[in-house]
């Protein structure tokens, strides 16, 4: 019988580690001038540097150095008074000069931290990430296998090689061994990489768009006996693009891994691919024999020595961080704990504050977005973001506040705007969902329902106020819910004398 | 000479194109003729590109009749060593790798020479990417000695020196990562300038040794270096090594002829043992030149310079293997195997194993072990150690004397084949000037006459500190001018008439 995650984690503690790779959005590439939009024809944005070509030579992007600088001093780290390229040397055909121009042991940005918060059994926990280094290096190209089944290089008939991708400034934030995150590894890999993201965001230093691969996440994750002193092998896994897939990852990697040691196999030290689908790991390349990069300091740049005064202006020009924002917002919009971390790691802080900045009640926003349409989300497993735009929940909560909708119809209208039946007026429209609140066709329905339950009728008439919710039923049943409920208490009442 | 033109410096070709006795084209077509005639035997080109060098000959002499200010060099004709990339032309550095690959850009040296006018012949034959000291390595065959046909031209910019010595071009190109300019001019009878390091840009230059690769110019005469080394100098943005500093008057120095008080220190380690007889004679009487010219001659120690060929062979090696991995089959050059049932992994295998030759290989295998985890402190660490010492060892020097001289090497121009198969013996003949290239300062080989036992040139070196090159050029301007007034002509004057065909 396999094991499942809690019978995994009863037996087991997971060990967490994340590689983050950043394509900065600098207007041209680490090394040379070349543009760096996304989606262009392939091959159009190269020149002889990033294609590799005998004699170029690599030149330093400055913006790059900046923003890996940036994002060190948000992430905490001590900026290096002197730090250098290395090539990594490997042969692939997407890398045109078969090293990569890396930093290894003399990086740019080290020793720092992440705060993230998570919402556990006892309560909102803050776990602190280590950061262990902040690189730069440079992006390769992309290979595209022809006439495979899966896309794989394996049974392919070619390859296209595209290097317009090749020598985009990448910042590989690395960092240490998370420890006691135990069962929470999974939210704690999520709410890191969120965070993460949102400083990037908050830096301006890239998209970080992660189905675009502009950010993407290696989890590096291990178990072990409970009882065990020592660690075990760990596999990387690669392919995770979107944050709901991070957390997968981890969580499928333990019950793998879980059920791998219960047959009594070992694990192991291999990169693997998570299967969005499936939301299980596949195999990749194998680890076990360390792989020899024999990396050496680039012989074709010099030594990066940044001023003291410079990363001083720097620091001082940070933007305020997201944890700060988050917490002006809260106070703001006066939500409790629970339901500000709810909002944070469902990560629709953002949206809703857009939803609120169109005009939205914040409490009305943060209750559509993490209710209704979260849970519309979570059935088709996307992302709420992907159903509706902020300015049409927005109107949506507009048109209740006018009394033009009532929730329950406004849930039609979110309905219909998700499956594609345009924007919630054009829904509005074609559903003929609008609220009856013409006084004379309500009183038609008022009065065919207490013709049909008279005692009822005669108890409101006694003073029994809470017997009118029977009637307001009746109505609302006869109008197909299209009725204002307030509206139709307010001619009850009235017209039975208690108005 | 069979035509006296082309037996002129490029000095003087350049007075005879200004006051208009001669035109560009004219000029170049002496040059083609003499290739035609000469290079079946020499064999220093690998490519002619003679309709590129006539549009841009013709373009001088438009401009020229234009009144347009000219350059000295415009219209002078050049060879330029086959590991600089060439919009259009043909570039091989001498492999069977780049068969074929004709770049879709200028180096920054070819750029700047096109830009003074100079006019750029072919390409010159070349050691296999610059690895070797005969040009024996080359894919192509063996460039010869024009002092005698049946001996090593040096190397690896052994086509460069042989054009100059066989009067195919009064300019060239070479470039030096241990000796590769100062080596063949010395066993040529010509004259070779590898500058500081950073001061010619290497945008364009294949890559052997990033580190130690240094263009630099070749010529019959001092001052031809002089006026070519000025053109292709100068800071460039597209190379980080670069030095952002003006160019220093490289001529004015070459012109000094003067070098009183000059303190001048001869490099014990460098010289003695193991050397020719006749290499050590007329270093000798060189010194004495220097003396009556006015310069106090000093000997100095540089203990480390003994360890330089050992750290050199493990930094060049290393450098190299990483350089040359992007030769691959996949974007440019020779492609092996693909027949459509082999992977990209087995295609690049086969590629490289016919692409690069054995000279090739082994210092590929042997930067790549050297480079390796687990060994990587134990040879490229400490090879970067004596690297250090041995600018410490230069720096001290130049502390007490304005430059150091010595032997360029050992010997003599050897026989094709002799050291073809002793890898060591051949690493052996750039004991002295490969120090040079770890340090990255500046140096200069210049004639200094016949060893008396086999007729064949010496070379004299001459070594200044970093960023002072002009001392070099005021030093081998005036020990130039002193040696031809003893024996009456210039050395390369005294070189045997080929056979013309």
């Amino acid at each position: 019988m396999a094991l499942n995650y809690d019978q995994a984690l009863e037996k087991y503690e997971p060990t967490l580690g994340l590689e983050v790779h950043v394509e900065l959005n600098t207007a041209s590439k680490m090394f040379c001038g070349c543009a760096t939009d996304f989606g262009a024809l392939p091959n159009t944005q190269t020149c002889p540097v990033c294609l590799g070509l005998p004699g170029s030579l690599p030149v330093v992007n400055a913006k790059a150095i900046e923003s890996s600088i940036r994002i060190g001093l948000a992430l905490n780290c001590s900026i290096a008074p002197f730090s250098r390229f290395a090539r990594k040397n490997y042969f692939y055909p997407d890398m045109p000069k078969n090293f990569q121009t890396s930093q290894y042991d003399e990086p740019i940005c080290i020793n720092g931290y992440l705060d993230v918060t998570i919402d556990t059994d006892e309560g909102l926990k803050v776990y602190r990430v280590d950061i262990e280094r902040v690189h730069m290096e440079e992006d390769t190209g992309k290979s595209l296998h022809v006439g495979g089944a899966t896309g794989r290089i394996h049974g392919a008939e070619h390859s296209l090689l595209d290097y317009n991708r090749a020598g985009i400034p990448l910042v590989e934030i690395v960092t240490r061994i998370i420890p006691g995150t135990d069962k929470y590894a999974p939210e704690v890999a999520r709410a890191y990489v969120a965070e993460l993201r949102d400083i990037l965001r908050s830096l301006g230093v890239s998209d970080v768009k992660m189905e675009q691969g502009s950010l993407r996440c290696d989890a590096n994750v291990s178990i072990a006996p409970r009882d065990s002193q020592t660690l075990g092998t760990r596999s990387e896994t690669k392919n995770v693009n979107s944050l709901r897939s991070v957390e997968r990852a981890v969580r499928g990697e333990i019950i793998r891994q879980a059920n791998r040691l219960e047959a009594g196999e070992r694990i192991i030290q291999e990169t693997r691919h998570f299967q969005e689908e499936s939301g299980e790991t596949r195999s990749g390349r194998s680890k076990e024999q360390a792989e020899d990069y024999r990396y050496f300091p680039e012989p074709d740049l010099l030594p990066i020595v940044a001023d003291p005064a410079w990363i001083e202006e720097l620091r001082l020009a940070l933007p305020e961080k997201p944890s700060v924002h988050r917490k002006k917002i809260q106070e703001a919009w006066g939500v409790p704990d629970k339901e500000m971390a709810a909002m944070v790691n469902a990560e629709l802080l953002t949206t809703v504050e857009e939803t609120v900045a169109l005009g939205a009640e914040p409490t009305k926003a943060r209750s559509w977005w993490l209710g209704e349409i979260s849970r519309l989300a979570n059935e088709k497993s996307v992302e709420p973001t992907s159903l509706i735009q902020p300015s049409e929940v927005a109107q949506i909560i507009a048109l209740i506040a006018s009394g033009e909708l009532t929730d329950k119809l406004a849930r039609q209208v979110v309905e219909g705007v998700i499956n594609g039946e345009g924007d919630p007026r054009m829904v509005i429209e074609k559903r003929g969902l609008k609220v009856v609140s013409d006084d004379s066709a309500l009183m038609v329905a008022i009065e065919a329902a207490i013709a049909s339950q008279p005692e009822t009728a005669e108890r409101i008439r006694g003073g029994n106020i809470p017997a009118a919710g029977a009637l307001i039923g009746a109505v609302m049943k006869a109008t197909g819910g299209q009725a204002d409920a307030a509206k139709v208490r307010e001619l009850l009442l009235k017209h039975l004398g208690q108005g | 000479m069979s035509t006296p033109i082309i037996s002129q410096t490029a000095a003087q070709m350049s007075a005879e194109l200004v006051a208009g006795s001669v035109t560009a084209v004219e000029l170049t077509n002496a040059h083609l003729d003499r290739i035609a005639a000469v290079d079946g035997d020499v064999h220093a080109f690998l490519h002619i590109d003679r309709e590129g060098a006539l549009a841009q000959a013709n373009a001088v002499d438009a401009s020229r009749k234009a009144g347009e200010k000219l350059h000295p060099l415009a219209g002078v004709p050049l060879a330029l060593k086959d590991v600089l990339a060439q919009k259009g032309v043909p570039t091989t550095c001498g492999s069977k790798m780049l068969e074929g690959w004709r770049p879709p850009y200028d180096a920054t040296v070819v750029t700047n020479l096109k830009k003074a006018g100079v006019v750029i012949l072919g390409k010159t034959n070349m050691d296999e990417f610059a690895m070797g000291s005969s040009t024996e390595n080359s894919a192509y065959g063996p460039t010869r000695n024009p002092w005698d046909l049946s001996r090593i031209p040096g190397g690896s910019g052994g086509g460069s020196s042989a054009a100059l010595a066989s009067f195919e071009a009064p300019l060239a190109i070479g470039t030096d990562t241990g000796g590769s300019i100062r080596q063949p001019a010395a066993v040529t009878g010509t004259v070779g300038v590898k500058p500081t390091y950073g001061a010619v840009s290497r945008y364009g230059l294949v890559a052997f040794s990033s580190s130690l690769d240094q263009a630099g110019p070749c010529a019959r005469t001092v001052l031809d270096t002089a006026m070519l080394h000025e053109v292709i100098a100068g800071y460039d943005p597209k190379d980080s090594t670069s030095i952002n500093a003006p160019v220093g008057k490289m001529v004015e120095a070459a012109k000094k002829l003067d070098i009183k008080g000059m303190k001048i220190g001869v490099v014990k380690e460098l010289g003695g043992e193991g050397y020719q007889s006749g290499v050590t004679i007329r270093f000798n009487e060189a010194l004495e030149a220097l003396v009556s010219a006015g310069a106090e001659i000093v000997e100095v120690s540089a203990p480390s310079f003994e360890y330089a060929l050992a750290a050199y062979y493990l930094i060049a090696p290393s450098e190299a293997s990483s350089n040359l991995a992007r030769f691959d089959s996949m974007r440019y050059g020779i492609r092996v195997g693909d027949d459509g049932s082999r992977s990209a992994e087995a295609v690049m295998n086969m590629t490289r194993e016919v692409g690069f030759g054995k000279e090739v290989k082994r210092r590929i295998i042997l930067g790549t072990y050297a480079l390796s985890s687990g060994y990587y402190d134990a040879y490229y660490g400490s090879a970067q150690k004596i690297r250090t010492l041995i600018k410490r060892d230069y720096d001290a020097a130049f502390v007490k004397v304005d430059v150091l001289v010595s032997p360029t090497c050992p010997t003599t121009a050897f026989k094709i084949g002799e050291k073809s198969n002793d890898p060591v013996a051949m690493y052996l003949n750039d004991v002295c000037t490969i120090p040079v290239n770890l340090a990255g300062i500046g140096s200069m080989s210049l004639p200094c006459g016949l060893a008396p036992e086999d007729g064949l040139p010496v070379g004299f070196q001459i070594m200044s500190p970093a960023m002072k090159d002009e001392l070099m050029y005021q030093v081998g301007g005036t020990l130039e001018a002193a040696l031809q007034s003893s024996w009456g002509k210039p050395l390369y004057a005294s070189a045997p008439e080929l056979a013309v065909k």
